[in-house]
C-alpha cells in the first residue's frame, strides 16, 4: 500500500482525486490492499470484483484525465450489501439458496452509482436475506466488529457497516427493514442513514419485507452519507412506490440549514433494557443540543413503544413469507438433488437452502397470513401500524427531529444471543418504529463505552427531509471527534 | 322427480396488450419458450411489478361494456400457492376490491328453427378482476420443462352469478361474452391459444328447492363447444347419482372433449388457502370519472343493440342480421354499403350470402376484399334500375371478386347490359313460342305456369340479357291473352 489511505472520508478522496494527488486505481488498490490485509479477520466480505473494479477506476482516472469527471463520486470505491444486484456479479444475500446465484441485471442504485463513476468493488457479509441483528446468520459466517473481534458488527447490514469502520472501503450501501443500517452503523461506530421510504428505488433489491425495506447508506462522516445518498436517491418508474419528487442537492441543503432546531427525546425510548453507558452517551448528546440552542421537548409515543416489534414481526414475516417463495430450485438457486417430485423439490431445496432464521420468519409469516389468523394478526398489525405513523406524525409536527439511542446496548460477543431470538429481537427496540412509520433515520457515533465500544445516537426526522436530519446530525458530529476514532487492526 | 340444474362460469380472457401486465416485456404468443421474459417475469431476487396502464384501460372497457360498476380505486393482492408455472409462487390478483363489480351478458337461447329469434335473458355478473397470467408446463416422459412466455400477461377473470339453467344458456352466455370482448378490441378470444378459458360450477337440486346443492367443478374446457357438451354430461352424471341414492362429492373435475368422459381431479378438501394480502409493492390507482368518460368514448354498441336496429330500421330478416352482427367489421361493412345508396335488404343478401362465399372460396379476409362496399352499392343500384338482371348480377359479382374491377366497367366491357329492343325480344319471343307448342297451349289453358318454360328459353336465347318484364308483356301479348 503505497500510503494509508484507510480512513479517509469520501469526500477527501475527492478533493484528492480532483487535484491529481491520487488516481482512481491507487485508491481502489489501496482498498484492496487494506482487505487482503484486514479482512481476514473482519470477514466483511462474500465477494469482490477485482478486475471489474480496476478496469472501472482506469476508466474514471482517463475520464478525470480528459476533463469529463462525472461528479464527486468518481473513481471512488463502493461496497453494496450482498442483497443489491449488479450485473455480472455474485448475489447470494449470504445464503445458501443463492450461493451460485450471478445476478444477470443491475438494480437501480447500481446503475445510479455506476452512472455516477462509482465502482461497485465488493459484495457485503449481512444476515440471510437480511433477517438479524449480528450478522450471525449468514450463511457463509459471520463478520466480526473491528472494534473487537469477539463481537458482532451488528446487523443485518452488518458486513456494510464493517468495512466502512475496518477502513477497507470508505462508502458502502446497506438496506434496513427495521434498523438493518442503523443499528450496525451504531454498533461500528460510523454514520448510518436509513431514508424515507420511497427516497431509493427498491429495484434491484432482493425483498425481506417489502413495505419496510430501504436502501441506504454508510460511511465515516455525516457527508460523505449525504453525498452517496444524493447519488442513489430520486424517482425510478420501475419501484411503483418509489417517490415521485426532486431530489435536493443535500450538500448544499445541509450547509444551508443551521439551528437551533426543536428536538423530541421520546421518553420511553429511555426506559428498561438501556445499558447505562448507552443512555449516558445519549443523554450526553442531548445535553449537547440544549447548549447549542436547540429546544429539547420530551415527547411521548407509547404506541411505538409498545407495540412496534410486535407489528413489526407480524408484518414483516406476512411479506417475507410471500417474498420469498420464489426461492424454489425451479428457476434459479439452490436445487435439492434427489426430489421424487414437485412438492418434494420445495421441501428439500428450501430445506436446505435457508437458514433457521429465515425459516423462523416465514413459517411465522405463514401462519400469520393463513385463513383464521389475518384478521387477528396481519390486519390487526396493518391498524397499529397506521396508529404508530400518525403518533410520530403528531410528535415531529413540533419537532424538527427526534433523539434516541440508536441500539439500546453495545456490540455483544459473537453467539452470545444466537440462542434467543426474542433477546436479538430488542436490539432494534428503537429503529423498528421508523421502519413502520416511512420515516427516515440516521445513526451517528455519540460515544464509546468504558470498554471501547462504539454507540450511535439514533435522530429520527420528518418524511423526506433527509436534508435537515442530516444537518441536525452534522452539527453534532463537527462539534466531536468520535467520527476521527478508529479501531485498531 | 325432477331436477333443475345451477351453473356458475367462471371466464379468464387474455387481455390484447402489446406488453405483460407488470413489465415491458412482449406479451405474444407462438414464440421460442423462455424469450418473452426478463427479471421481472422471472422473479429474479430484486424484481419488481409496474402496473402496465393499458391492461388496466382494457379491463375497464370491458367492464364498461358489460355495464360493469368500475371500482373508483384499483388495489391489487397477492395469491400466494406454490406451483412450477407461477414464477414468484403468488399471483398478483384483485381479491377482495375487484376493478368490475355488477354487469351482465345479454345472451341468446336457441329459437325454435334457426330462421327465427330465440329467447334473450340477462345473466347477472358477481365481478371481473385482473389478475396475471402463469406460465406453461410442458409435460416430457421423464421431465417437466417450462416455458414462461405466457407468465404475466394480463388476463381478466369474468365470474358469472350462478344464474345459467342449462348447458345451451352456458353456450350462449360464452358466445355473447366472445362476441362483445372480440368487437370491444379486448380480446381475439381464441379458444385453442388459450386466450380464453372457461371453468363451469355446477349443481343440481330439485324443481322448486331454493337451497343449493353441492357443486362440483369442471375445469379445462377448452372450446365453447366442450363447454356445453362438458356441462350436459355432468349434469346428467350428476342426477344419475342422485336417483341411485348416491350424493354428489364437492370437487374438481376434469372434462375431456374428446373423449366425453369426465375424472375427479380433487376434493375440496384439499383446498388451498390462498393468504391472500395487499401487494407491498404495488400502489393502489384511482380510476377516476374522466378517465372512465375516455375509455366510455371507445366502448362500441352492444351487437344485440346492434342486431335489434338492424331489425327495425333496415327490415332485414332475422336469418341475415345473425351473419352480419357477429362479425363488427362485416355490420360496419353492410352499413357502409347502405350509406353509399344501396336498398338495405338487397346489400344484406349480398354481403350475408354472395360475400361471405366469395370470400371463403379465395380464403382472403373482409380486410383483403377486393369487393367494397361501393362495389355492391353500384351493383345494387344496376340491377335495380334495370340495366342487368339478377342472375348477370350474380355472375358480375364472381367476376368483380376475382377482379375488384367496377359493376359498371365489367357490364359495359362485356356488354351484359338488359336488351329492351323489341324487335329482337319480339322475335326470340315468338321463336320461343314456336319451339314450346305445348306450353303455349297449357298457357292458353289457363295455366300460368306454363310461361316460365316460354320465358325460359327467351332468356337462353338472349343469354340472359332479355329484359324479363319486357319479355312477360310480350309473351302475353303474342299468346293473345
Amino acid at each position: 500500500m503505497a500510503r494509508d489511505l484507510a480512513y479517509l472520508s469520501a469526500t477527501d478522496l475527492t478533493g484528492l482525486l480532483g487535484s491529481g494527488q491520487l488516481s482512481s486505481v491507487e485508491l481502489v488498490q489501496s482498498c484492496l490492499a487494506r482487505v487482503q490485509a484486514v479482512d481476514g479477520r473482519v470477514r466483511a466480505f462474500n465477494s469482490r470484483d477485482e478486475a471489474g473494479a480496476l478496469a472501472a477506476a482506469r476508466a474514471s482516472d482517463e475520464r478525470r484525465a480528459a476533463g469529463q469527471a462525472r461528479g464527486p463520486l468518481d473513481g471512488i470505491p463502493v461496497g453494496l450489501k450482498d442483497v443489491i444486484a449488479v450485473e455480472g456479479q455474485p448475489l447470494t444475500c449470504s445464503s445458501k439458496m443463492l450461493a451460485n446465484f450471478i445476478s444477470p441485471y443491475d438494480a437501480t442504485v447500481t446503475t445510479r452509482l455506476k452512472a455516477a463513476g462509482a465502482i461497485p468493488l465488493g459484495r457485503l457479509n449481512m444476515d440471510e436475506f437480511a433477517m438479524g441483528s449480528s450478522t450471525e446468520n449468514s450463511a457463509f459466517g459471520p463478520t466480526a466488529n473491528p472494534w473487537d473481534l469477539t463481537r458482532v458488527p451488528g446487523g443485518s447490514s452488518g458486513g456494510s457497516a464493517a468495512a466502512v469502520a475496518a477502513g477497507e472501503l470508505p462508502l458502502t450501501l446497506g438496506s434496513d427493514t427495521g434498523g438493518s443500517i442503523r443499528q450496525p452503523a451504531a454498533l461500528c461506530g460510523i454514520v448510518g442513514l436509513k431514508p424515507t421510504y420511497g427516497l431509493v428505488s427498491r429495484y434491484g433489491l432482493a425483498a425481506y419485507a417489502s413495505s419496510l425495506d430501504q436502501i441506504g447508506t454508510m460511511a465515516h462522516t455525516v457527508d460523505d452519507a449525504a453525498l452517496l445518498l444524493g447519488a442513489i436517491a430520486g424517482h425510478d418508474e420501475r419501484d411503483s412506490t418509489s417517490f415521485k419528487a426532486a431530489v435536493p442537492d443535500y450538500g448544499a441543503e445541509i450547509a444551508r440549514r443551521r439551528g437551533p432546531w426543536r428536538l423530541g427525546v421520546p421518553k420511553e425510548f429511555f426506559g428498561a433494557g438501556l445499558d447505562p453507558e448507552v443512555g449516558a452517551a445519549v443523554q450526553a448528546a442531548i445535553a449537547f443540543y440544549r447548549e447549542a440552542g436547540c429546544e429539547i421537548r420530551e415527547v411521548s409515543l407509547p404506541l411505538a413503544a409498545e407495540h412496534a416489534i410486535a407489528v413489526y414481526y407480524l408484518i414483516a414475516t406476512a411479506e417475507a413469507s410471500s417474498n420469498l417463495a420464489r426461492y424454489d430450485g425451479i428457476r434459479y438457486g439452490h436445487r435439492a438433488a434427489k426430489a421424487k417430485d414437485v412438492v418434494d423439490l420445495y421441501f428439500q431445496s428450501r430445506a436446505e437452502g435457508f437458514g433457521d432464521e429465515v425459516k423462523r420468519r416465514i413459517i411465522l409469516g405463514t401462519h400469520v397470513l393463513s385463513s383464521g389468523y389475518y384478521d387477528a394478526y396481519y390486519l390487526r398489525a396493518q391498524k397499529v401500524r397506521t396508529l404508530i405513523r400518525n403518533e410520530f406524525a403528531a410528535v415531529l409536527q413540533e419537532c424538527d427531529a427526534l433523539l434516541s439511542p440508536t441500539s439500546p446496548i453495545p456490540a455483544f460477543k459473537i453467539g452470545e444471543k444466537s440462542a434467543d431470538p426474542l433477546a436479538m429481537y430488542l436490539t432494534d427496540i428503537y429503529t423498528i418504529s421508523v421502519n413502520l412509520a416511512g420515516l427516515p433515520g440516521l445513526s451517528v457515533p455519540c460515544g464509546f463505552t468504558t470498554g471501547g465500544l462504539p454507540i450511535g445516537l439514533q435522530l429520527i426526522g420528518r418524511p423526506f427531509d433527509e436534508a435537515g436530519l442530516l444537518a441536525i446530525a452534522r452539527a453534532y458530529e463537527q462539534a466531536h471527534e468520535w467520527s476521527q476514532r478508529h479501531p485498531v487492526l | 322427480m325432477n331436477y333443475e340444474a345451477v351453473i356458475g362460469l367462471e371466464v379468464h380472457v387474455q387481455l390484447r396488450t402489446a406488453s405483460k401486465m407488470f413489465t415491458r416485456v412482449a406479451a405474444g404468443y407462438g414464440q421460442p419458450e423462455n424469450t418473452l421474459v426478463d427479471p421481472v417475469v422471472l422473479a429474479l431476487p430484486g424484481a419488481l411489478p409496474v402496473l402496465n396502464k393499458e391492461a388496466l384501460n382494457q379491463i375497464i372497457k370491458a367492464g364498461l361494456i358489460l355495464g360493469c360498476q368500475i371500482a373508483p380505486v384499483c388495489k391489487w393482492d397477492r395469491k400466494n400457492y406454490f406451483y412450477p408455472d407461477s414464477p414468484k409462487n403468488y399471483q398478483i390478483s384483485q381479491y377482495d376490491q375487484p376493478i368490475c363489480v355488477g354487469g351482465t351478458v345479454e345472451i341468446e337461447l336457441p329459437g325454435p328453427s334457426r330462421n327465427v329469434m330465440g329467447e334473450h335473458k340477462r345473466v347477472p355478473l358477481t365481478r371481473i378482476h385482473l389478475e396475471e397470467d402463469v406460465g406453461k408446463l410442458n409435460h416430457g416422459a421423464t421431465d417437466s420443462l417450462v416455458d414462461y412466455n405466457r407468465a404475466g400477461t394480463p388476463l381478466m377473470e369474468i365470474v358469472s352469478d350462478p344464474a345459467l339453467r342449462s348447458a345451451d344458456e352456458a353456450f350462449a352466455f360464452l358466445t355473447s361474452l366472445r362476441i362483445a370482448l372480440v368487437q370491444g378490441g379486448i380480446s381475439d378470444c381464441d379458444m385453442e391459444k388459450g386466450q380464453m378459458r372457461c371453468d363451469a360450477n355446477i349443481s343440481i337440486r330439485p324443481v322448486g328447492q331454493a337451497q343449493l346443492g353441492t357443486k362440483v367443478e369442471l375445469k379445462n374446457l377448452n372450446s365453447i363447444s366442450f363447454v356445453r357438451d362438458g356441462i350436459a354430461h355432468e349434469i346428467r352424471r350428476q342426477v344419475a347419482v342422485v336417483q341411485s341414492g348416491g350424493t354428489i362429492v364437492q370437487e374438481t373435475r376434469d372434462y375431456d372433449g374428446q373423449t366425453g368422459a369426465s375424472q375427479s381431479l380433487r376434493s375440496k378438501e384439499m383446498a388451498h388457502d390462498y393468504r391472500y394480502f395487499p401487494d407491498p409493492d404495488l400502489m393502489p390507482v384511482r380510476v377516476d370519472a374522466a378517465w372512465q368518460a375516455r375509455i366510455q368514448a371507445t366502448v362500441p354498441e352492444h351487437h344485440f343493440d346492434r342486431q335489434r336496429r338492424f331489425l327495425a330500421d333496415y327490415q332485414l330478416p332475422y336469418t341475415i342480421t345473425s351473419v352480419l352482427v357477429p362479425d363488427r367489421a362485416l355490420a360496419d361493412y353492410f352499413e357502409a354499403t347502405v350509406r353509399l345508396g344501396a336498398t338495405p335488404q338487397a346489400a344484406g343478401n349480398w354481403i350475408a350470402n354472395d360475400l361471405l362465399r366469395e370470400l371463403g372460396a379465395a380464403q382472403v379476409t373482409l380486410a383483403d376484399a377486393k369487393v367494397q362496399p361501393a362495389h355492391i352499392a353500384a351493383l345494387v343500384k344496376l340491377v335495380e334500375s334495370g340495366v342487368i338482371s339478377n342472375s348477370i348480377a350474380k355472375e358480375v359479382f364472381v367476376t368483380m371478386a376475382q377482379s375488384g374491377e367496377l359493376p359498371d366497367a365489367i357490364v359495359a366491357k362485356q356488354g351484359l347490359q338488359q336488351s329492351t329492343d323489341t324487335g329482337a325480344l319480339e322475335k326470340w319471343v315468338a321463336d320461343a313460342i314456336a319451339a314450346n307448342p305445348k306450353a303455349a297451349e297449357g298457357f292458353k289453358g289457363g295455366n300460368e305456369k306454363a310461361l316460365n318454360a316460354i320465358k325460359g328459353a327467351v332468356m337462353k336465347a338472349s343469354a340472359g340479357k332479355a329484359n324479363p318484364q319486357l319479355v312477360d308483356q310480350i309473351v302475353r301479348k303474342q299468346l293473345g291473352s
